[in-house]
């Protein structure tokens, strides 16, 4: 009687990493198709994956397709390179495609992320995947897609400051903290993924590639090297990211970075730089060991490394104070 | 003000409408309608529930196509134009800046979960505006316009009464001084005094600015107050039409001598 082994199919090295030469293909297509139309929403068949829809399939897909034995893989989820989600990804992409992973975002060729950016500046070369749970950033003002499609070809976009009129109405300030809507190359609004708004201007003119995918939705969008991407705001009400200033890191003892809050019980807070890999890197450089810590997005001082871009905080505060909704309502 | 002299009117009418015709399935809902409204002039549509009257003014609106008929709008750029043949993002640009509408059902014209004044500055982002103390500024002089208490401009539409609505509606209909207004029942639904209020802010409106202005309304009295032509509608028919005055008093057609008649 044949054995198991004998009646299966011989291994066959065809199928590279996960996904068979068909789904590549058409991500490939449809990834092309995103480049060649920044920040436009590309559909595509998303394919079953060993993991939930929502937990970062769509980058996974993206990552699986593009993954070569010659690549380098980091995988972040929040910032860090060891929370569950991240481990379990980076695990799963190594074996199936033997790359070599990494913590080291300048070592990396390919970054699947969730949620951040990293605060090292990516190179020409990099690719950046970032994981999206909701592409479509009109669906807050039309929430019927194939009208948001309309728009989308209209390039009508103005009920997107309809919502920032009424945070300000509001709150006195732009509050939303992730997702925060941004014009591609002057013709597309697109949802960054959930990055927090401090990662947002890094997108623009960037020197490495940004897919962005999301396989639940079944939608890929792309930010080639080197395009324009500006976030909405008024003429005269700027975009702000997150103030980060008199935070210091607990670990690393830097500031002006991206940091994770951690409240104490006595009610006062620790900070800690949200971006995992950036903090062994200056760890390793503060004990002497060897380590090349690359240019970050926001110099030491909090100020961004494409000078101009962020408009300037002071005019704006005086700016939020002439404007704040329910001071001086009566006399302004 | 000074009062002119009766003149013979020369100039073309602002809007013309021909031969609008509008089924939905098998049921003709317009017939065979045309109309037209010089600027400053204000063209009252009366009828019974179902005679079409909405369904006119949602074809003049261009929320939907009319299945025959066209409609020009004598406004800069669009004088000869039927509006039903331009494309979407160019009829959207009229309706935008030369048409202000104000539903009965406030729940229509007004989002709900954006604050009163954000109601009214919509207009003007979507008609391009981008600086924020424009748009406050702006919001609050449509909405003064209107008879809005100014310091409720920053409540959600929910939490207003239902004259103030109305208002709200009103403010953000003639945000952008459109060349046109249509008001669709604009007083249905409030109590008698409110209903005194809000007609006579129309009536002040009417006087200060040359809108050219439609009112549907079932009610012959809110008819009577606004308008200066009327038109009865049946069927989708035009029954009969002419100076407000002269057909409410002296009906000829027998279902706008019922229609007068009808009071409780």
């Amino acid at each position: 009687m044949p054995s198991l082994a004998q009646l299966a199919q011989p291994n066959q090295d065809y199928s590279y990493g996960f996904l068979d030469a068909f789904a590549k293909r058409e991500l490939r297509r449809r990834m092309l198709k995103a480049i060649a139309l920044p920040g436009y929403q590309v559909p595509y068949a998303s394919r079953e994956l060993p993991i939930a829809r929502g937990w970062g399939t769509g980058g996974l897909q993206v990552t699986l397709s593009l993954a070569g034995p010659n690549d380098t893989v980091k995988v972040i989820d929040q910032g860090a390179d060891d929370s569950v989600n991240a481990a379990n990804l980076r695990r799963f992409i190594s074996r199936m495609t033997g790359v070599a992973t990494t913590t080291d975002t300048n070592a990396a060729s390919l970054i699947q992320s969730r949620h951040r950016i990293p605060e090292e500046r990516l190179n020409e070369g990099q690719v950046l995947v970032l994981q999206v749970p909701d592409p479509e950033p009109l669906r807050g003002v039309q929430p019927d897609i194939s009208r948001a499609r309309q728009m989308h070809a209209d390039a009508d976009y103005a009920l997107m400051w309809l919502g920032l009129y009424e945070q300000l109405v509001r709150y006195g300030r732009f509050v939303q903290g992730a997702s925060y809507p941004v014009i591609v190359h002057q013709r597309y609004l697109m949802s960054p993924s959930p990055i927090p708004r401090w990662d947002t201007p890094s997108l623009h003119q960037a020197a490495h590639l940004t897919l962005l995918s999301a396989g639940r939705e079944k939608r890929l969008y792309a930010v080639p090297p080197y395009t324009d991407v500006y976030p909405i705001e008024f003429a005269d009400v700027y975009f702000q990211v997150e103030d980060q200033s008199g935070r210091v890191c607990m670990i690393t003892g830097a500031g002006n970075k991206f940091m994770d809050e951690l409240p104490q019980t006595d009610g006062t807070s620790l900070y800690r730089i949200s971006d995992t890999g950036y903090i062994e890197k200056l760890v390793k450089q503060q004990r002497g060991e060897a380590a090349h810590v690359g240019e970050t997005y926001y110099d030491e001082a909090g100020q961004f490394y494409h000078a101009g871009f962020l408009k300037s905080t002071q005019g704006n505060s005086a700016r939020s104070a002439d404007f704040s909704p329910r001071v001086g309502q009566d006399a302004d | 003000m000074q009062t002119l002299p009766p003149q013979l009117i020369t100039a073309r009418p602002l809007l013309a409408a021909r031969n609008l015709t509008r089924r939905y399935g098998s049921i003709v809902a317009v017939d065979d309608v045309s109309l037209v409204v010089y600027s400053g002039e204000t063209l009252g549509i009366v009828g019974e529930s179902g005679s079409g009257k909405s369904t006119v003014l949602r074809l003049l609106n261009l929320e939907e196509p009319a299945d025959e008929g066209q409609v020009t709008l004598n406004v800069p750029g669009y004088g000869d134009t039927n509006l039903f043949s331009l494309e979407r993002f160019q009829r959207r640009q009229v309706q935008i800046r030369h048409i202000g509408i104000v539903y009965q059902n406030p729940h229509q014209g007004l989002r709900m979960r954006v604050t009163s004044s954000g109601n009214v500055a919509e207009r003007l982002i979507l008609a391009g505006e981008r600086r924020y103390a424009t748009l406050r500024e702006a919001a609050r002089d449509s909405l003064a316009v209107s008879e809005f208490p100014l310091e409720r401009m920053d409540d959600l539409p929910a939490k207003l009464s239902g004259g103030m609505q109305q208002r709200v509606q009103l403010a953000k209909a003639i945000a952008l001084k459109p060349a046109l207004l249509l008001l669709d029942e604009p007083t249905t639904g409030l109590d008698v005094s409110v209903q005194a209020l809000v007609l006579d802010t129309l009536m002040r409106l009417q006087r200060e600015r040359q809108i050219a202005t439609i009112v549907v309304s079932h009610d012959l009295g809110v008819i009577r107050t606004l308008a200066d032509r009327v038109m009865v509608m049946r069927r989708g028919r035009v029954v009969e039409q002419g100076l407000t005055d002269q057909v409410l008093d002296d009906p000829q057609h027998p279902y706008t001598q019922q229609l007068v008649h009808a009071k409780l």
